[in-house]
């Protein structure tokens, strides 16, 4: 992996550059604050992942076909509640309903790209992962910081404990 | 271990692995519909799982989205404004649910 080398021709999106000079455009005088720490806790694996059980978290808004849970209701969304989805649901009953992801370069019909559940699936049945967790975990984005930190964050962490998890895999879509 | 296609933001807010997939927002774990690049994207981020050595440790995967790289000069442009017509629309609304039930101490 250390191989691999940055395309300097193409530099990487800045976008916290990029919407501070969005907003601004737009006549919105207080930038964005995007959430800044100086460091992050670590802790090493405590044991193979062979043996380990895996979470996978995300923040795509990940919803389940024909489920009543995920009826359009804008003050679940706005709450910003954490939720479950059973870890055997189909990649093909799932979808996102997310507007935060760039519609003109790629899509979100495929939940594997943002969500991904079949290749933690094929991990599992390789033996290179112990299990999945019985559930996935969403988190619904939260428009205030504070509330990520002091209500979502700690609720998904507990969720983890509950279900025993070694490990977890975040994706932001 | 966090899977991620903005660099910076996960940057800043500081994690303890960031696999860094260069795509558009949307497609951190791979292209749609492309199985065997998923497929090596998590055994990317299972291998950063098992090997960081400290904290803020940042891969960056060394994909390259297949139609080019130009979906990066249009970010956030009079072109391609990032919420237009019916999803600005349903984010403003949105987000005025959120104004209206904090101010009925809902939330």
């Amino acid at each position: 992996m250390s191989d691999n080398v940055p395309d300097t021709r193409h530099p990487y999106v800045r976008y916290i550059d990029k919407t501070r000079a969005y907003y601004l455009s737009q006549g919105y005088e207080k930038p964005y604050r995007w959430a800044h720490n100086d460091s992050a806790p670590f802790a090493p694996p405590t044991k193979p992942l062979s043996g380990s059980t895996v979470v996978l978290v995300s923040t795509s808004e990940i919803a389940i076909r024909n489920d009543p849970r995920f009826d359009d209701n804008p003050e679940t969304r706005a709450k910003g509640n954490v939720y479950g989805v059973s870890s055997d649901t189909q990649a093909a009953e799932l979808y996102s309903r997310t507007q935060s992801y760039d519609r003109y370069a790629t899509t979100l019909d495929d939940a594997n790209a943002y969500f991904p559940i079949d290749p933690l699936r094929e991990a599992v049945a390789s033996g290179r992962i112990g299990r999945l967790a019985t559930e996935c975990l969403g988190v619904y984005n939260a428009y205030s910081q504070r509330k990520t930190i002091e209500r979502d964050a700690p609720e998904v962490l507990a969720r983890c404990r509950a279900i025993k998890v070694d490990a977890a895999i975040l994706v932001p879509v | 271990m966090v899977i991620a296609t903005a660099r910076d933001i996960v940057e800043s807010a500081a994690v303890a692995r960031l696999l860094f997939v260069d795509f558009p927002l949307g497609s951190p774990c791979g292209e749609p519909w492309n199985v065997a690049q998923q497929r090596a994207v998590l055994d990317m981020a299972l291998r950063l799982l098992e090997t960081a050595a400290g904290p803020q440790a940042t891969v960056e995967a060394g994909l390259r989205w297949s139609k080019g790289e130009g979906w990066k000069e249009l970010i956030f442009t009079e072109a391609q404004p990032f919420l237009p017509g019916q999803a600005g629309d349903a984010w403003l609304k949105k987000k005025e649910a959120y104004r209206q039930m904090k101010a009925e101490g809902k939330i």
